[in-house]
């Protein structure tokens, strides 16, 4: 038998997120539109770079109705496709988390709810006239008007709605399975629910506002990075503008347009243009990953992480302890050990229960599950610390080794000694051994494993060359912690976690400076999930626990803490990775427009010419046709990001170096004698 | 001395300072070198100055500006009273304002561009207590800065970055003049003068020519000259002259003093970081962009003047000669050359001017880079430090981190600083040249037409806007419009620089430290060096290309290449 069982992969395409083909069709046509109406300059106006593009347009346009000819308009006609291309960038982006929010939109309208009024009667009212603490009864088939707690009931919710998982859940009463959201639908039992969120702020409206991007701010990162590109936008001004008396001086005076040619190749359009649409992308490929979060600054703030602390149950090893080994003492036969052990188990419900069944009928064909006629199940209680079977008058039992070892000798059994040894050795390798006695014999020792999920070590492997500490956290003995730790490859670990030394642990990481991100569930996770820099809640949490973090993961799959961790990084590579491609463009634009402008004065500067372009204005034109065609080429790239492996940072850096800086270079040296090569065919100059 | 020889003796006489010089430094800043504690003492007094408190960088960068405004305004009135005070036995008139202001903001911002000839303006008591004075406290001004800068990285979340009047204090007493008097005492010794007995009358009865030699105290102005990458020289033709330059050796270690300061300070950046090899990976890009531009230089002097072999002498053995001292020639001259200009010393033992255009374009870009490689006293380092700041911020992005640097976040208010820091310079130098040539007083500068008298004007802001001072020749620089737009350029690069600088040290100061990991960026490898060298190259390229192309390009290129 393998101990190891495959993990689920993440799932994608469900639910919220509709998996959409880069350019979906409805999207790009709405887009289009879109990108026309962003060209009012209240909108312009956000974004330098492009606004100095749009100013330039205009003072283009105004010289080309001026004194009209074939390369001032053509100039002006391709400068305003760049600004076009630009609005279009991140037109297409919005639309992509517009189309997913109109699905949402469809799920909130026309509920109605039977809301209990004080005095005990019910009144059908529309779900958005519910009120914070409004009592509501939902049965079988009804769509549950808005967030709330229950109050009353249990009852199998259908949650698909929301995160395109089709098995139901059990929703009930107190504890930490209580919340239940807006939208869902209730599918057996009644349940009454007090209503906890206002008109409008129900986690349904948060997810709509959140992936349509409606109140988008601007991140930490992405503000520092466009005061970069103004710095590059400004310092290129003078440049432009003092070229215009350098040029007169040196008896080659420069055209306008020209000069507004040249400013727009030499600021950073390309990454200006497609900053927006990266970001928003970003948050997308979250949403696409059945994941919210609540801010963009939360999304960069996972690519910084430190410290992934991660529960071991559900993120490190499979929910449930399995058996793994029967271990007899002398004098009993494997066989025997395993026959009673599944016998006390068969009518134990418990995985644990179950998987020893399993092990006994996979090792020995122990014949089919039933029970023995006349045989009575004796539960587990606290107390005794014990379960196992009564078949007439044979008594089999398995538990803890105190409990049974007490047991035996008070049916008047004696304990051989080996058992303490066999005990330890299982408790020290991390597992937990449940001693089997059948009488006053003890037979043996069965071996519950944690089943650590498969491809994880290999996860943290790769957390680890990108420099992230991984932590487990455990409710286990630092033993059974220490052992499961070392087979999970993980870094350090937490045994006998309480909420508060969590939150102890969180602070000293933060103290050395350090970035945390964590997962939880319930309400004692809150005040960690909040203290921690990226708190991912799961949607099966209490609402607490989601309030408390700032991100929601509707798949409730704790793993998937670093898929986040991955996408944060992504998106500052694409921004780095996108503004180092622009800023090396510029040589080449250099070296395509400078010879072009002054070679008519000084013959001996087509020297500089060394992609041997037809003429001047067709180098000029060709360069400005290059940078927006660059845009369009590199949406795809922006909205899916640049592809990102687990590497070192030396390696991350060296390989987009090499690919957008090195690369940046060449590529519009090629790209634009291709398009000037293209101009003379066509007989465009 | 072969220039290769040259070499290796300077390159030994830098690591020996890099680590001697360097920890020695280091010394003085952290308050560990306390032998003329007899003379700090009554000058703290005098200035009222609590010697325990530090300052705020606002209060450190609004010290530096006061202080820099009386010792301004102390030097201007000199200048313009000239006439009437002592130590004048020329009887030298009185400086005229706009020349007065001009050599005052020169020698305030470390500049030392002259638009005068020492010899026959200036009064020994000019020269001594207002220009000479300047040298040691400008000097000493940036380099206190510098290590305002270095504290706000080295900081762990101590808002303060050190006490304005006690690091001039002490740079000055410790660093400046007991090394500049040492210096002096070996110019002496090798034939320079230092006298106030007024110029040496000589007539020669044989031919009946009357000759007035000038005099004055020379040799201690131009050890600081150097040692402070001030470049200011006492008379006009500067370190060309025998008696500021009388030797090889002279010549030697004015080079070795030029450079010894700017690169020490990478050694004290790295041990005040508390990491070594980050102050050698500043070196290193400093070096490698140094080593690139004296190849250059040399390369260029040592082939055939253009010009000259037009006039059909082909053969020209020694390089280009013209404009060089026959005791230093074309490759020493060259070594001087990018030493002086890329220092924003501007001092010069040849005649720029008469440079080969490509030798030309590596002094003018030697200095439109930045002056970071190494970059004057202080001055070069806090620059690099800002290009630094907006390499590690590009590079930072691309390995999905928010970027830092030595364990600072580089977020939204660093890059905006740093990106002031490093504009302020171009932006300047470019806006004052077109102003230059779209203007009739402007037009009316340059000696030669053509793509050569652009040159001349874009120079002369490049050396003023970029605090170096060096004279390309050609351009009458003694007009009220170039001495006022001139000044305006010095003011502007100087503490268009400096302030960004102290304000991003005291933002980096109270910042945490994030401890280094596998996935931190490594400022201390040679992928670091080469992304800052890329960052400087195509920053200064990008900025100056046009203009560059319609002056020393175009000019050479029209000799038939450009090699």
């Amino acid at each position: 038998m393998t101990t190891t069982i495959e993990t689920q992969p993440v799932r994608e395409g469900h639910g919220v997120a509709q998996r959409r083909s880069l350019f979906d069709r409805a999207v790009l046509r709405h887009a289009l539109g879109d990108s026309i109406r962003k060209l009012d300059p209240r909108v312009q106006v956000r974004n330098p770079v492009m606004f100095v593009v749009f100013v330039g347009t205009i003072v283009c346009i105004a010289y080309s109705v001026r004194t009209p000819s074939v390369f001032v308009i053509s100039i002006t006609v391709w400068l305003a496709l760049t600004v076009l291309f630009a609005n279009f960038a991140e037109a297409v982006a919005e639309g992509r988390g517009k189309a997913q929010a109109d699905t949402l939109r469809k799920m909130r309208s026309e509920t109605s709810a039977r809301r209990i009024d004080r005095d005990g009667s019910e009144a059908v009212v529309p779900a958005n006239e519910l009120r914070k603490g409004d009592l509501v009864v939902c049965e079988a088939g009804d769509v549950i008007p808005s967030d709330g707690e229950i109050v009353e009931g249990v009852a199998s919710v259908d949650e698909s709605a929301i995160t395109g998982e089709s098995a139901p859940v059990i929703r009930e009463s107190g504890g930490d399975r209580s919340a239940v959201t807006g939208g869902t639908k209730v599918l057996s039992d009644r349940i009454v629910v007090r209503i906890t969120a206002e008109r409008g702020q129900t986690f349904l409206d948060r997810m709509i506002g959140l992936v349509e991007g409606a109140n988008r701010q601007k991140t930490p990162n992405e503000i520092a990075l466009t005061i970069l590109l103004a710095v590059l936008t400004i310092v290129f001004l003078p440049v432009v503008v003092a070229l215009a008396p350098f040029g007169t001086y040196a008896g080659a005076p420069v055209k306008v347009v020209v000069l507004v040619a040249l400013l727009v190749c030499l600021i950073p359009t390309t990454i200006g243009a497609l900053l927006s649409a990266i970001g928003i992308a970003g948050m997308d490929r979250l949403v696409q990953r059945n994941v919210l979060a609540m801010s963009g600054r939360a999304v960069e703030a996972a690519g910084d992480v430190q410290t992934l602390l991660l529960d071991k149950t559900g993120t490190i090893t499979l929910g449930n302890r399995m058996a793994s080994r029967f271990v007899q003492l002398s004098g009993h036969t494997e066989a025997e050990l395993a026959s009673a052990s599944r016998l006390a188990s068969l009518a134990d419900e418990t995985p644990e229960g179950r998987s020893i069944v399993i092990l006994a009928n996979e090792l020995f064909d122990l014949g089919a599950e039933e029970l023995p006629p006349g045989s009575e199940f004796i539960s587990f209680t606290a107390t005794t610390r014990m379960s196992g079977l009564d078949i007439d008058s044979r008594m089999i039992r398995k538990g803890a080794a105190d409990s049974v070892r007490h047991w035996v000798e008070t049916m008047g059994g004696s304990v051989p000694l080996e058992l303490d040894e066999v005990v330890n050795q299982i408790a020290r390798a991390g597992a937990t051994p449940l001693v089997v006695a059948d009488g006053g014999q003890i037979l043996g020792v069965i071996e519950l494993k944690d089943i650590v999920k498969s491809g994880i070590r290999e996860r943290f492997a790769d957390m680890r060359a990108m420099g992230i500490r991984t932590v487990m956290i455990t409710g286990d003995n630092p033993l059974t912690a220490s052992a499961i730790a070392q087979e999970a490859g993980v870094d350090d670990f937490l045994a006998e976690a309480t909420p508060e030394t969590k939150m102890a642990l969180i602070r000293q990481e933060q103290e050395g400076g350090k970035l945390v991100a964590m997962t939880g569930d319930g309400t004692n996770d809150a005040p960690a999930l909040a203290q921690a820099d990226v708190g991912v809640a799961m949607n099966t949490g209490t609402n607490a626990a989601k309030e408390a973090g700032n991100m929601v993961d509707l798949d409730s799959n704790p793993t998937k803490l670093i898929d986040i961790v991955e996408i944060g990084k992504q998106l500052l590579i694409t921004r780095g990775s996108l503004t180092t491609f622009s800023i090396a463009n510029d040589v080449a634009k250099y070296f395509a427009i400078i010879p072009a402008l002054f070679v008519v004065t000084f013959p001996a500067l087509n020297t500089l010419n060394v992609m041997h372009l037809h003429n001047a204005n067709s180098a000029i034109l060709s360069a400005v046709i290059f940078n927006a065609l660059v845009i369009i080429a590199l949406i795809p790239l922006a909205l899916r990001g640049v592809k990102f492996r687990p590497s070192s940072a030396a390696e991350m850096l060296r390989r987009n170096i090499l690919i957008y800086g090195i690369g940046g270079i060449i590529a519009p040296f090629i790209g634009i004698k291709v398009i000037d090569l293209i101009l003379t065919a066509t007989g465009a100059n | 001395m072969s220039l290769a020889l040259t070499l290796v003796a300077l390159l030994i006489g830098l690591a020996i300072c890099w680590r001697f010089l360097g920890s020695y430094m280091t010394a003085v800043f952290e308050g560990r070198v306390r032998f003329l504690n007899s003379v700090e003492r009554p000058i703290y007094r005098f200035l009222r100055v609590d010697v325990e408190s530090e300052q705020s960088w606002q209060r450190y960068a609004t010290s530096m500006i006061v202080f820099s405004g009386v010792i301004l305004t102390v030097t201007y009135t000199i200048l313009v009273l000239q006439g009437h005070l002592p130590l004048n036995p020329q009887h030298l008139a009185s400086v005229n304002p706009a020349l007065a202001f001009n050599t005052s903001v020169s020698f305030l911002t470390n500049t030392n561009w002259q638009n005068y000839a020492g010899e026959t303006t200036m009064s020994y008591f000019s020269q001594v207590m207002g220009l000479e004075f300047q040298q040691f406290v400008s000097a000493g001004v940036g380099l206190v800065v510098a290590i305002a800068v270095i504290r706000g990285f080295a900081n762990r979340g101590k808002p303060t970055i050190g006490n304005f009047w006690l690091d001039l204090t002490r740079a000055v007493i410790y660093i400046l003049i007991p090394f500049s008097f040492v210096l002096g005492v070996i110019f002496v010794a090798q034939g320079s003068i230092d006298s106030f007995a007024g110029a040496i009358h000589v007539h020669n009865s044989l031919n009946g020519v009357h000759q007035t030699l000038a005099s004055g105290p020379v040799a201690f102005m131009e050890s600081i000259k150097q040692f402070g990458t001030n470049g200011g020289g006492f008379l006009n033709a500067n370190s060309a002259h025998p008696l500021e330059n009388p030797t090889g050796l002279t010549n030697f270690l004015s080079i070795l003093a030029i450079l010894a300061i700017p690169v020490s300070l990478t050694y004290v950046f790295g041990k005040m970081v508390g990491a070594l090899r980050q102050g050698v990976a500043v070196l290193a890009a400093m070096a490698l962009l140094f080593g690139a531009w004296v190849g250059l230089a040399t390369f260029a002097e040592s082939q055939a003047n253009p010009a000259v072999a037009h006039a059909g002498i082909t053969s020209q053995p020694a390089g280009n000669m013209e404009g060089k001292e026959v005791r230093f020639g074309p490759p020493l001259s060259a070594l001087f050359g990018v030493s002086s200009t890329m220092t924003s010393t501007g001092s010069a033992d040849a005649s720029y001017d008469s440079f080969t255009p490509l030798g030309g374009f590596a002094l003018m870009t030697g200095m439109m880079l930045g002056e970071v490689s190494p970059g004057g006293v202080g001055s070069g380092l806090y620059t690099i430090l800002l290009f630094a700041i907006i390499a590690v911020f590009i590079g930072g992005l691309m390995i999905g981190r928010t970027p830092e640097y030595l364990g600072k976040k580089i977020q939204a208010r660093e890059v905006k600083l740093a990106g002031i820091g490093v504009l302020v310079m171009p932006i300047t130098v470019l806006i004052l040249t077109a102003i230059a040539v779209a203007t009739t007083a402007g037009r009316a500068g340059p000696l030669n037409a053509g793509p050569h008298g652009f040159s001349e004007v874009l120079y002369a802001y490049t050396s003023q806007g970029n605090n170096n001072g060096s004279a390309f020749g050609g351009l009458t620089g003694n007009t009220p419009f170039y001495n006022v737009t001139g000044a305006i350029a010095m003011l502007l690069g100087r503490f268009g620089v400096i302030i960004p600088a102290l304000a991003l040290s005291g933002s980096l100061a109270h910042k945490k430290v994030v401890p280094a990991g596998l996935g931190s960026f490594r400022t201390d490898n040679t992928m670091f060096v080469g992304l800052l060298l890329g960052v400087i190259v195509i920053v200064g390229g990008l900025t100056f290309f046009p203009a560059l192309a319609l002056g020393p390009i175009v000019e050479q290129l029209s000799h038939g290449r450009f090699w």
